[in-house]
């Protein structure tokens, strides 16, 4: 079996910076996939991304206001993540890191429900039996690779893989970056998950900077090569391509929903914006290349394509609408949104009772009303 | 009911205990390294996968931190997992997915998720092996919220609270007296002892009272039996649970005898045995009639084996304590 797929210069992408649909000897087999894609479809990975970019500068605004403690912003990695998001199929779960707002939103986690975070109202915010399977975000860089694949081997273990029905067998789909890839509970999710054929699929985001570091630090062989090494079938797309993420993605994920054990995919893309609104990124980037990738920014790449497509100008027009008007109800739902109530420090600590927290709980609120008696 | 009690060393009551786990919730499952056909280094799994199968009893690759996250996610999807760390000092691979993953996701998740992940780690020392394997690192989980930890130190006790740690729906640091798997005792298989997190009286005495968890409970039994032939009457309290600590039978002993002595194989600094001393202090302050005094580890690695009877309490120390404690 050869586990990498092609040996290429440059990464499969099914729609190059323009927008124009390509084709060459390695494409054929994915455009197969991506023409399941009705033009509906594609119209909704659109919506899916003019939104969440709006949310997104709106989040960067209110951070900036001192309405949120931190951002992170996702700007120009959205066409790989809309394309892994479609590519998952209702029973599947994924495990974000923090910067997959796209897939949260395509899963179903509220807006609101990700503010909370950033605003320092919670630090989950969303039952994963109520988001399609999407996971909270993780925070310590690439612990997620291992809870996904625990649950991936749960999966196995309850005998939903490998029987043939692809409505009903689960796969799990993990993201991280190229900086998480150093981490070694990443290359521990790789070892774990071939060893017991996990049915996972590693979606590796490599947006070329781990806060200021280049991904050459990080490894100076391509991921995609490293996964291989792993025995994982690995994949390197272009990570600004929602059509070439939806056919590995969904290629992967059927492959290990069928019991053919872990794939990975990275994503060749770019962190356009910060790290977070704490970072600075003049200070270990240029303007140049930022610009450079500007020029692939996969919004302006899938409408070109909807162009062509003959979706109307109308139509994308009124999704930035909607977008202006989705960004303005997060503005509004932040400002009002209040503080938690302190028993939260206490609540569900633990599942069970537990005595001495329990009084902490009773002192405080005592401690709490004693001014109000004064 | 009549009692059905058996004789068998701890190593053993912790198999017979997962076993009786493993064969009422087939949720129930184990990962670790060497843990299947060789019954794991210390034989604690000795069988299991046998009985139960690979699919069950699980070998991982060896990484500790993998076996932690792992069982997370196995938790997520509603199993029960059963991790078993070789030996103390290997747990720190492991330490992120344990203090900042595990025993936070239940808040993180409030309350939407549960992880009943327990973690077994062989502890303490008394075994001469190298370095790395004799260490005490129970304060490093009790002071994190979210985990709840324990120590049993007699067969019974093994026997009953893996099975209370793998049915209770919080992760459980399960920490096990190496050093005593090999000690027989009573188990009474019909009628579990008590909650998981109950401190208990191992002896009974008036003048002093001594308090520890785990392998030093022993040393302090021996202590006691040989100061009962000098003339002074110790008392032993067997924490079991250091995270909650169950203090309403420590401040008692404490307020009958007046004097304390708690003793730990840990390096005393920001120690269990700290937190014992403190509260009795806050909690029985009027009846005590000398300071807690601590007797531990030092504040130093742990020693070469050719040290390890030194750097470990031993009767001997214990009872140099009970000494200074009565001369106030």
């Amino acid at each position: 079996m050869t586990l990498l797929a092609t040996e290429r210069a440059e990464p499969l992408r099914l729609l190059d910076a323009e927008g124009a649909l390509v084709h060459d000897a390695d494409t054929e087999r994915w455009h197969a996939i991506a023409d399941e894609l009705t033009i509906d479809d594609r119209i909704a990975m659109q919506r899916a991304m003019v939104l969440t970019r709006a949310v997104d500068m709106e989040a960067r605004n209110l951070q900036r206001q001192g309405k949120l403690g931190l951002w992170v912003p996702s700007v120009g990695q959205e066409g790989g993540q809309v394309g892994v998001a479609f590519a998952m199929r209702d029973q599947d779960t994924v495990f974000p890191s923090y910067r997959e707002h796209v897939i949260a939103h395509v899963r179903g986690v509220e807006w609101m429900q990700i503010i909370d975070v950033f605003r320092g109202a919670r630090h989950g915010g969303w039952d994963p039996a109520d988001t399609r399977g999407c996971r909270i975000y993780s925070l310590v860089i690439a612990t997620q690779a291992l809870h996904a694949n625990g649950y991936a081997m749960g999966i196995r273990m309850d005998g939903a893989v490998g029987t043939g029905d692809v409505t009903a067998d689960e796969a799990v789909l993990v993201c991280y970056g190229d900086g998480a890839s150093s981490q070694g509970d990443a290359s521990e999710s790789l070892v774990f998950s071939k060893t017991f054929d996990a049915p996972l699929v590693t979606y590796m985001q490599d947006n070329k900077w781990a806060i200021s570091v280049p991904s050459s630090t990080q490894s100076s062989t391509p991921l995609h090569l490293r996964a291989a090494g792993f025995g994982h079938r690995s994949h390197w797309i272009d990570g600004n391509d929602p059509l070439i993420a939806f056919a590995v993605g969904r290629a992967e994920l059927d492959a290990a929903r069928a019991g053919e054990g872990p794939g990975y995919i990275a994503a060749d893309t770019y962190r356009i914006g910060a790290h977070t609104t704490s970072d600075d990124p003049t200070r270990y980037r240029t303007s140049a290349e930022e610009e450079s990738w500007q020029r692939r920014d996969p919004i302006a790449r899938l409408a070109a394509h909807l162009r062509e497509q003959g979706v109307e100008d109308a139509l994308l027009v009124a999704l930035d609408e909607e977008a202006a008007d989705t960004a303005a109800d997060v503005r509004r739902g932040t400002l009002a949104g209040g503080s938690p109530a302190s028993d939260m420090i206490f609540d569900h600590v633990y599942t069970d009772p537990h005595a001495p927290l329990a009084e902490q709980k009773l002192a405080l609120a005592e401690f709490e009303q004693s001014f109000g008696e004064a | 009911m009549a009692t059905t009690t058996t004789q068998m060393p701890i190593a053993k009551a912790l198999t017979a205990g997962m076993r009786a786990a493993m064969a009422a919730d087939d949720k129930v499952v184990l990962l670790g390294e060497d843990i299947g056909p060789l019954g794991g280094v210390f034989r604690v799994t000795d069988g299991l996968q046998a009985e139960f199968g690979a699919h069950r009893v699980i070998d991982t690759p060896l990484a500790e931190s993998g076996i932690v996250g792992s069982a997370i996610g196995l938790a997520m999807r509603g199993y029960r997992p059963v991790c078993e760390i070789q030996f103390d000092g290997f747990v720190y691979p492991a330490f992120d997915q344990i203090v900042s993953q595990l025993a936070k996701l239940t808040s993180r998740h409030a309350g939407a998720v549960t992880f009943p992940v327990v973690i077994r780690i062989p502890y303490g020392g008394h075994i001469g092996a190298v370095e790395h394997h004799q260490e005490s690192p129970e304060a490093y989980f009790a002071h994190t919220a979210g985990l709840r930890v324990v120590s049993p130190s007699t067969a019974n006790d093994a026997y009953w609270m893996i099975q209370q740690a793998i049915l209770g729906n919080d992760p459980v640091i399960f920490l096990e007296p190496k050093a005593k798997y090999w000690a027989k005792g009573e188990v009474d298989t019909t009628a579990a002892p008590g909650p998981l997190h109950r401190s208990v009286v191992a002896r009974e005495g008036s003048d002093v009272t001594l308090v520890g968890h785990g392998a030093m409970v022993h040393v302090l039994l021996q202590a006691a039996q040989i100061a009962e032939g000098e003339g002074t009457s110790c008392e032993v309290v067997d924490l079991r649970s250091l995270s909650p600590i169950d203090w309403a039978p420590v401040v008692a002993s404490a307020q009958r005898t007046g004097r304390v002595v708690v003793a730990q194989e840990a390096p005393g600094h920001v120690s269990v045995g700290s937190e014992v001393a403190a509260t009795i202090h806050e909690r029985a302050f009027y009846s005590l009639e000398a300071p807690v005094l601590r007797v531990s580890g030092f504040d130093a690695p742990f020693p070469p084996a050719a040290l390890e009877a030194v750097y470990l309490p031993d009767a001997d120390r214990v009872l140099d304590a009970v000494d200074r404690v009565l001369a106030y």
